[in-house]
Formats: structure tokens, C-alpha cells, sequence
């Protein structure tokens, strides 16, 4: 049976490692598997999302409404685009954070409130936490995509130092320790 | 060894191991990345050329003189490439060319969604279309052999979802044949009247050969299932198919595009009851089939515009559709924006306030149309800026000549202003043209490009020097503004607009994502000093928003480039 994690979130917040760090782990457990990422103009501060599937044979490289198992966000307006892609009975992991779009910033509309029990209100399982924080306590706020990893990583029967494995060998040696930090604060043990 | 590859890489992995020694090309999402992976093996020489039928001549001379050749570039590329592309189907190689064309249906990143198959017909040249990274690398090695065996140059037709998705490839190593000689043959290369007379049969002859071919060549496969339904497809297409129907359809797997088989397709049809083509864009394979005289499905329900997703293949089609909860809020929107510190913004704002006319090109900075500053009102393609504001002046004269602006980014001028600069120069109207030169091909992600200095690998390179160069065409007043300066662009942009001859003005700041770019400081609102009155929102910048009627800056973005702070009459900033 494929599983399918959908990563969302904000040009620039760095998901690009995190279907990384995802892809290299996956295959190494013997998976299948296809990540799919969004280049070029999107990448300018718009909403960008990356597909991860992964099973005994996974076919298509993108993932459509009703279908994602996990929805990690790195930012909460982003969640609840993206909360048709959810399976019924997966789960939402996101970072609190919000950053506020352009339609915001000109005034022409508001920041949505209450998004949180909004989406849990329509049926989603909604694990939320202040990534931003978390990731600056590991010594840097870029770390929010790792520390979604650690959250993300209690989901999953592989054990924690198979991610922790991972980490060391998708990130550059000098962000390790770093990285290793944030993971173990998302996951929270 | 297994890995996960990007479907560009693998592509790129595909001309190292073929042994290809000479890549040309000019950046386009999402053709990118193979060249830039290409240039990671030092075995092969690799560059950026100023443009794509540029790209496509280099990777033609290298094939002229015994070496294997690429080039790659998006769809609109190919349509700048498709003079010499039109002629190298006559003349053939000497050794394997492979060109790569990205298509974007869904327009992630791009003007149009053109299908670059018809170009492929229209050029009688053979097409490939790998539907995942692995065939990506076989595909690209296997074009190399199809190029020397029927003497033409190949096409690898990528789309978005392939390039921009990894999945499993298995790397080989590099095998590079040898170099093919050299030999003087004028009746062959030199596209004459009298030489092109006699190649055009033989290219109607190699068509005929290669139709023959596809019948039974290794790129196209039947995968039989369920028999009550038959599906013809090809690239991600194939995948969505799979994805939603499994066993249950039976499936002919295109990974050859043109020329398409004949009895290929009439024996598949046979075996199943209802047949269906699934493929993007215009209904190619469809008309093929109907020419043959087939009852077949495909856009009288599959849409002509965008691109598909597994679920409106289930849905059209009657596949399993899965169940999904909605959230009933209206979110509003996130669409890109010029980031902070973006060089372009103090310039757009300018041109905004100037209540200018502006003509555009493409690149980043086409996000000056975006609301707030809204600063544009034409993007057409590469270069068009400079042309079409020449045939704006010359249509309406006075009227337009002396608020009316073309703006056009470095890279960009250099694929395909330069000419209509010439032409302005030439043809004299009272044209001013702005070069937006953030020394860097940015879209695309920072590829180095004629004016920046530097070549491919990072190298110092051959410089143009663009005040020069527009000089030598016979422009007078070439004055140069930092946009991060307002006073500055102002003061050029009413100058230049109100001279009495054409003008260029090159604004001039390295983009703010550049690694070597020193950022300052992030700004502070003072809130004692804030009044609200949203002058520096007009700026359209990410870093600034208004809370609680005071302005606030996001100091994890806020490169501090001060333009907001020559807004402020109160001295908050």
C-alpha cells in the first residue's frame, strides 16, 4: 500500500531537505519511492508543496485530494490549503507560525483566525506545535523543517536513529549537531 | 548502486554515461537542472549560451565535428530554436545530437503551455518521452545510438512532473565512443537550394524507416490488463493511468512520440473494447488513431488546457475517486512576490509613481505587474520589450514616447533584446529602455549569463559590458541608477523620458539572494513615530505589514535595503 506525505509551506522555508531527508530514508527502509518539487517561480515567496510517496511500487510522482496520509506544514494558512489533499483518518503535523501573504500585507484581506480548530471542526487530526521556537532553541529558526521531521518521525514504526542516520547524511557536517538537536525537540522524547 | 534521482539529473547522468563531450544551453524551468548537473562531470565541456538557437548551433557544430552533443531548454526555447532545429532534420549529424524540450502544461513557471510534439512533426525529426528518472537516463544513452543509426538529431520531450520529480535510477559508467571523423561534404551540410532539393526525400525516407521502427523498438510497450478498457498514453499520463486503474486497463505505453506506430496501435485496439488516449495538451496521439480509422475517446473528455492529476483521470474515466473533508473559509491567496531587498522593487515603484506605460519581458522582475505596484502591462516572450516598445512609439509617437518604458532583465536582453535594441538604434524612435541588470539569470535559479563575468562552473569568463555595447549601437544616453536609491530612478526615469532621443538606463544591483550580496541590518518601525499611513506598504514588500495600525517589518526577512526608509516623512524607519 503506498503512503503519501505532502510538504507545505512557503517558498524559501526549506522543505527542499526535508523531502530529501524523507526520500533518502525511505529508501533506505527498501521503499519505493517518488518525491515531486515545485522549481522556478513559485519558489518566489509563493505557496510551494512537495509531494513524498512511497511503497512496493509508487506510479504517480504527485498526490491528489484524498489522498495524502500526513500533511507537514511549515506554516498554518498553508495546512488549511491543503487539507483537501487529506486521507480521511490522516493527519495534519504543522507549525503554528504564520506568515502573511501579499493579499494580507496590502490589506486586501485578513489572516483567517482559529485555523487550528477550524480544520480539526471539519475532520482532520491536527497535531500543532511552535516549530519556529523549537528551531531557534536548536540554534537556528531555518532548523523548522527538521524539527517537523522529528514531530513527523513519531508517526512512524522506524526507529529514531535510522532519521538521526539520515540527518547525518543529507545535511552538510557542520549543521549536524544542529539538526540532530532540532529533530530530537520535534520529536519530543 | 540505486539512488534517487531528480528527473533532470538522471536525464543529465544519461549524456555522461552515453559519452556525450559538448552541452550547450540557455536556463528555462524546467529544463534547468540538466545542464547544470551536466556541468558537474568534468569530462564534459558545458555552457550557457546566450540563447537557445544559439545553444542548438553549438551543439550542432560539436556534432559536425565527430563528438556527441546536447542542448536543453524549455518549450518556448525550442520555438527560438527552431531554425536551426528545422534544418539539422535535413543535413542529419555526424555524431549523436540530442536536444531536450521541457513543456510546463499548468504553467508553473511560464508564459504558455505550448506542446512541443507538433514541433518534433513540423521538423520531421524523432521524439522520445521518458515517463520517470530511469527511463530519463536509459532514454537519453538510447537517443544518442537512435541519432547515429537514422542520422538525425533526437528530441527528449521532458514535462514539469518527470523533470521535477525524483525517483529510482540505477547509474552505469561513461562510455565515450569514438570521436567520428570529420569529412568535408558540401552536398549533405551546406542547406542550399540545390543540396536541400535532394535531402528532403531523404528525410521522408528516414520518417517512413522510423515509423517502422517505433512498431517494435524497445520505447514502446503494451502492458495488458483488464481488457474492457485500452488506454494509449505516455510521460506522467502513463503514470496517473496506472496509478488509478492498475491491472484493471490494459495499456499502451508510448515512449516514443514521433513518429507514432501504426500496427502497434491497431493490434492494442483490437484486444480491448473501449479505447482511450490519455495525454496533456493537444489531442496528438488521439488524431493519429483517428486517422486510422479508430472509435476513440480523449478530449471530448480530458481537458486541452492544464495538466492532469490522478483524480480527474478516475473521475473522467470512472476510476475510484477517494472522499475528502473540506474546510468551509475562504483563505486568501499566496502568489510569488519580488522578494525583500529585491533590486527590482525601488525601480517598479518608480516606474508606478511615474504612472509610466510599461512594456516587459520575461524574468522575475514580470512580477512588477503584481498588485501593489502593478507596473506592467505587457509580457509577451523573450525580448519583446524592446521590440514591441519601438512599434508602441512608432504607432502613437508623441503621445507615448515620452512616458512609456521597456523593461528587460540582463539575461534576458542578452538572449533577445540586443537585436531590438538595434532595431530602435536603426529605425530611430524616441524609445527609453531600462535594463534590470541584477548580474544573474534569476528565475531560474542564479545561472551566470554574457554580462556577469563568470561561465558555468563559477570560472571567470569573457564580461560584456552593456554601456558599451549600447553605446556602439549609436545610443547617446546610457545613464547608470542604483534602484535601491529612489531619488536616483526618479530623477533618470524623468530625464530620460523627457529627452529628445532614445535612451537606455541601466539599473544596476546584484540580485539580494546572491551568496557574495552583504546584507544590512534589518530595519525597525519606531510605533512612537508610526502614524499608519502605509506609504512604505505601497512597496509591495513581504518583510513589511500593518498591525494594530502600525507598520511592522519581519525581521527574518528584512534585508535591510532602506527603500521603505525614503518613503517614511516621519522618520519611523
Amino acid at each position: 500500500m503506498t503512503k503519501n506525505i505532502m510538504i507545505v509551506g512557503v517558498g524559501g522555508q526549506g522543505s527542499l531537505l526535508a523531502s530529501k531527508l524523507l526520500g533518502h530514508l525511505l529508501l533506505t527502509e527498501g521503499y519505493d519511492v517518488k518525491v515531486s518539487e515545485v522549481h522556478g517561480m513559485s519558489q518566489r515567496g509563493g505557496s510551494v508543496v512537495t509531494y513524498v510517496r512511497f511503497g512496493e511500487k509508487v506510479y504517480s510522482p504527485v498526490i491528489d485530494k484524498g489522498q495524502a496520509d500526513f500533511i507537514v506544514s511549515f506554516e498554518k494558512l498553508e495546512a488549511a490549503r491543503y487539507m483537501e489533499y487529506l486521507k480521511k483518518g490522516g493527519r495534519i503535523v504543522v507549525n503554528t507560525q504564520e506568515i502573511d501573504p501579499m493579499p494580507v500585507i496590502t490589506g486586501a484581506a485578513a489572516y483567517p483566525e482559529n485555523l487550528i480548530e477550524k480544520m480539526e471542526a471539519a475532520g482532520a487530526a491536527v497535531d500543532a506545535m511552535d516549530c519556529l521556537t523549537l528551531a531557534e532553541a536548536a540554534g537556528s529558526a531555518k532548523a523548522v523543517n527538521i524539527v517537523l521531521m522529528g514531530r513527523l518521525s513519531r508517526y512512524f514504526d522506524i526507529p529514531a536513529e535510522k532519521w538521526q542516520q539520515a540527518i547525518r547524511e543529507c545535511v552538510p557536517p557542520k549543521f549536524v549537531e544542529l539538526n540532530l538537536k532540532a529533530f530530537e525537540l520535534g520529536r519530543g522524547e | 548502486m540505486k539512488e534517487l534521482m531528480l528527473g533532470n539529473k538522471a536525464l543529465a547522468r544519461g549524456l555522461y554515461e552515453a559519452g556525450c563531450s559538448v552541452v550547450s544551453s540557455y536556463p528555462g524551468t524546467p529544463s534547468t537542472e540538466v545542464t547544470e548537473e551536466a556541468a558537474k562531470y568534468d569530462e564534459i565541456y558545458c555552457e550557457w549560451a546566450p540563447n537557445e538557437k544559439v545553444a542548438m548551433e553549438v551543439a550542432f557544430g560539436a556534432s559536425l565535428a565527430g563528438k556527441r552533443s546536447f542542448c536543453g531548454m524549455k518549450h518556448v526555447g525550442l520555438n527560438v530554436a527552431a531554425d536551426p532545429l528545422f534544418t539539422c532534420s535535413y543535413t542529419g549529424v555526424n555524431a549523436g545530437m540530442v536536444i531536450c524540450v521541457a513543456d510546463d502544461a499548468g504553467m508553473h513557471s511560464s508564459q504558455n503551455e505550448q506542446d512541443s510534439r507538433h514541433h518534433a512533426i513540423a521538423a520531421k525529426v524523432p521524439m522520445l518521452e521518458p515517463a520517470d528518472s530511469a527511463e530519463a537516463l536509459e532514454f537519453a544513452k538510447k537517443a544518442y545510438e537512435l541519432s547515429e543509426q537514422f542520422d538525425t538529431p533526437v528530441i527528449i520531450k521532458m514535462c514539469t512532473r518527470i523533470a521535477h520529480s525524483q525517483s529510482v535510477v540505477e547509474t552505469g559508467s561513461r562510455v565515450v565512443p569514438e570521436t567520428v571523423p570529420y569529412e568535408k561534404n558540401i552536398a549533405k551540410y551546406v542547406m542550399m537550394p540545390g543540396n536541400a532539393i535532394r535531402r528532403h526525400p531523404i528525410v521522408e525516407e528516414r520518417t517512413r524507416k522510423l515509423t517502422e521502427y517505433a512498431e517494435s523498438c524497445e520505447f514502446n510497450r503494451v502492458e495488458m490488463g483488464g481488457t474492457k478498457l485500452g488506454i494509449i498514453t505516455s510521460s506522467t499520463s502513463y503514470q496517473y493511468a496506472k496509478e488509478v486503474f492498475g491491472e484493471s486497463a490494459s495499456i499502451l505505453k508510448l515512449g516514443m512520440v514521433n513518429p507514432l506506430p501504426v500496427k502497434l496501435i491497431l493490434d492494442f485496439a483490437a484486444k480491448v473494447e473501449k479505447l482511450v488516449v490519455v495525454e496533456e495538451l493537444d489531442p496528438i496521439i488521439e488524431n493519429h488513431c483517428r486517422q486510422l480509422g479508430l472509435t476513440v475517446s480523449g478530449k471530448d473528455v480530458l481537458p486541452v488546457c492544464g495538466e492532469f492529476f490522478p483524480n480527474m483521470i478516475a473521475e473522467k474515466l470512472g476510476g475510484p475517486v477517494p472522499e475528502y473533508n473540506t474546510l468551509d473559509e475562504a483563505l486568501p491567496g499566496r502568489p510569488p512576490v519580488m522578494c525583500a531587498g529585491c533590486p527590482h522593487r525601488g525601480l517598479f515603484y518608480t516606474l508606478s509613481k511615474n504612472k509610466c506605460t510599461v512594456l516587459g519581458d520575461i524574468g522575475c522582475y514580470t512580477l512588477g505587474a503584481v498588485a501593489p505596484l502593478s507596473a506592467m502591462e505587457m509580457t509577451l516572450c523573450m525580448g519583446a520589450s524592446v521590440s514591441a516598445i519601438h512599434g508602441f512609439n512608432k504607432a502613437l509617437g508623441k503621445e507615448s514616447e515620452g512616458k512609456t518604458v521597456a523593461v528587460i532583465g540582463d539575461s534576458t536582453f542578452m538572449h533577445s533584446g540586443m537585436t531590438g535594441l538595434a532595431n530602435i538604434a536603426y529605425n530611430q524612435s524616441n524609445s527609453t529602455v531600462i535594463i534590470l541588470d541584477n548580474s544573474i539569470t534569476g528565475m531560474t535559479g542564479h545561472q551566470q549569463n554574457p554580462t556577469t563575468g563568470y561561465n558555468i562552473k563559477g570560472d571567470p569568463a569573457g564580461k560584456i559590458d552593456l554601456e558599451s555595447l549600447c553605446r556602439a549601437m549609436g545610443f547617446n544616453r546610457v545613464v547608470v541608477v542604483d534602484p535601491y536609491d529612489l531619488a536616483a530612478c526618479d530623477k533618470a526615469v524623468k530625464e530620460e523620458l523627457a529627452a529628445e532621443e532614445p535612451s537606455v538606463i541601466i539599473s544596476r544591483r546584484p540580485c539580494a539572494l546572491l551568496k557574495y550580496v552583504k546584507h544590512n541590518p534589518p530595519l525597525h518601525v519606531d510605533s512612537d513615530k508610526c502614524v499608519g499611513c502605509k506609504s512604505c506598504m505601497r512597496l509591495g514588500c513581504p518583510a513589511i505589514s500593518v498591525k494594530n495600525k502600525k507598520a511592522v517589518i519581519d525581521s527574518t526577512q528584512c534585508v535591510g535595503c532602506g527603500v521603505c526608509e525614503q518613503l517614511c516623512k516621519f522618520g519611523a524607519l
